[in-house]
């Protein structure tokens, strides 16, 4: 019986995970080799045509997506590692405050929180409006349905979770090492290049993991900031599938999303030399 | 030295910029609950009012929209909770055939983008002639909070002394009263942040949900569903409700933690 002890317990989990994570994904490999509509029925026909057909059809939106992505989290390194650090570095007694108040926009839900980004940079909105009022922009101003406004929409909604995991990196470095780095006469840039950089770089790694992909598969920024000339392949996949019923299409386009972005944490790791991709993930 | 202390301050300064842009669209939130529109839309300023908290209720999808939403996230909170921390339990505690195939799995549903799983989830159902309601919404919640349940469950349950349970167990506990008076409240607290983050995703997600909700509309799919027509006042005054619970509840949970230690 205690040898049964942990499949008893793992079961219902591997059942759920098996049940709703992997045969759906096989369901969905399936679907997208087949041929065929919602009306008249699927055929399977094993042509890899709805690959190249979605490709060629949508390789601008993919491109522009992996694009957007990119930018976000280059955006989110800059602005968050300088947080990160003078948060682990200097905030302290009042740490937790800070990541608390970091943590904040969480309390809103994600999709009222891009709205208000919305609000915020209306043509005529609380500021972009009152600005123009005081003469201060020109009257043909404009942010929203714009590449700035959509890369700064994603920028916004993850950089929390960038700022985290570098935290929690930088968090763990002894300052006496820094200090041992400064005893040897390294200065301060010096000490920070070669010394605190290299320590925090896990964090960094994971920071960009857990924001490179939801940012660029995301399909609710571009929808609400980004006007018709900045679709992304989430809004793509997102129509196919619920408005065209699409399915192949669609199913062939989402296969195709998940392999450049496992693609790209690959080369990722590799060129960070990440011994061990999952590990670091994990954490 | 003067440098360095320039330094500091930039970096200092740095950081409350960056709490100010994230925090300001929940300002523009909570303002706009108290704005007293007179058009459709609400986008403008036009003076202040309590109207709509007095009408919270008045349009009623998006009262059955906010009821669906907290119905779902309540029995996917208490599915994933249970499964989750079997499994936590499972992998925090014993060595067995298929741990490594587990993790893998456990990474494999966290890396996976919500975008991939919704769309996998409605190739299922629609191969299978599932109907879409809110029992599929559930099982799809449950499938994207599972992973992060185990993963604080299991951390929790890696901390944990085993000589506490032996100790239990040579008193004559049983294997069910060594569990519930000794190890499950040992690692209730990472149940319970588990729980939580399963209930935050659950009424945060819109993405899965739009795939898998049939004709059940959530309080999230509600509001993108309005952005074209203008979304209501009402909209604001529940989502400050919400932020202002959320927030009483992390620092009333804060405030307790500290007392314990």
């Amino acid at each position: 019986m205690r040898r049964l002890t942990p499949y008893l317990l793992a079961l219902p989990g591997w059942m759920w995970l098996a049940i709703f994570l992997i045969v759906p994904m096989a369901a969905m490999a399936s679907v997208s080799l087949q041929s065929g509509n919602a009306i008249d029925g699927f055929a399977m026909t094993f042509s890899v045509s709805n690959y190249s057909d979605a490709l060629g059809r949508y390789s601008t939106q993919l491109v522009r997506s992996l694009l957007y992505g990119g930018m976000a989290t280059v955006a989110m390194l800059a602005i968050g590692y300088p947080v990160a650090y003078w948060i682990a570095f200097k905030g302290g007694r009042r740490k937790s405050v800070y990541l608390f108040l970091l943590l904040l926009p969480f309390f809103v839900s994600f999709v009222l929180r891009t709205i208000s980004w919305n609000f915020l940079l209306a043509d005529n909105g609380i500021l972009f409006g009152t600005l123009k009022g005081w003469g201060l922009l020109p009257a043909d101003f404009h942010v929203l349905a714009t590449t700035f406004a959509v890369v700064g929409g994603l920028t916004y909604n993850w950089l929390p979770f960038m700022i985290l995991p570098i935290y929690v990196a930088l968090e763990r470095v002894d300052p006496r090492v820094v200090e041992a780095a400064q005893d040897l006469y390294a200065t301060r840039t010096a000490a920070f290049r070669r010394v605190v950089l290299p320590l925090s770089l896990p964090g960094v790694f994971a920071g960009v993991l857990m924001t490179f992909v939801p940012a660029t598969a995301d399909p609710v920024n571009a929808a609400i900031l980004g006007g018709t000339a900045n679709t992304m392949i989430g809004n793509i996949i997102q129509t196919e599938y619920l408005t065209n019923l699409d399915y192949p299409t669609a199913s062939a386009l989402s296969f195709t999303l998940m392999g450049v972005l496992l693609v790209g944490i690959f080369v990722y790791a590799r060129a960070l030399g990440t011994e061990n991709v999952l590990e670091a993930a994990a954490r | 030295m003067r440098g360095t202390r320039m330094g500091d301050r930039l970096l200092h300064l740095w950081t409350w910029l960056v709490i100010l842009w994230l925090s300001s669209p929940i300002a523009v939130m909570i303002l706009f609950g108290f704005n007293d529109k007179q058009s459709k839309s609400n986008t403008t300023w036009q003076g202040f009012t309590l109207r709509w908290y007095g009408e919270l209720f008045e349009i009623s999808d998006l009262t059955t929209a906010l009821t669906n939403t907290l119905v779902i996230a309540l029995v996917s909170t208490a599915v994933t909770v249970v499964i989750g921390t079997m499994l936590g339990l499972a992998l925090g505690r014993h060595r067995f055939r298929g741990l490594g195939a587990t993790n893998f799995l456990i990474f494999a549903a966290i890396s996976t983008p919500e975008l991939v799983m919704g769309a996998s989830l409605l190739s299922l159902f629609v191969s299978g002639n599932v109907p879409r309601d809110s029992v599929t919404i559930i099982v799809a919640h449950v499938l994207f909070s599972l992973s992060f349940v185990v993963v604080t469950v299991r951390a929790r349950v890696v901390g944990l002394d085993p000589s506490l349970e032996e100790a239990a167990r040579d008193l004559g506990a049983t294997a069910w009263g060594t569990f519930r008076q000794v190890t499950l409240p040992s690692i209730m607290p990472g149940v319970a942040a588990g729980a939580m983050l399963s209930f935050a995703l659950s009424i945060d997600d819109y993405v899965v949900t739009s795939f898998v909700n049939g004709s059940t509309v959530t309080f999230p799919l509600w509001i993108v569903g309005a952005v074209k027509t203008g979304i209501p006042p009402q909209v604001n005054v529940m989502g400050t409700l919400i932020f202002g619970i959320g927030v009483l509840i992390a620092i009333g949970n804060a405030i307790a933690a500290r007392r314990r230690t």
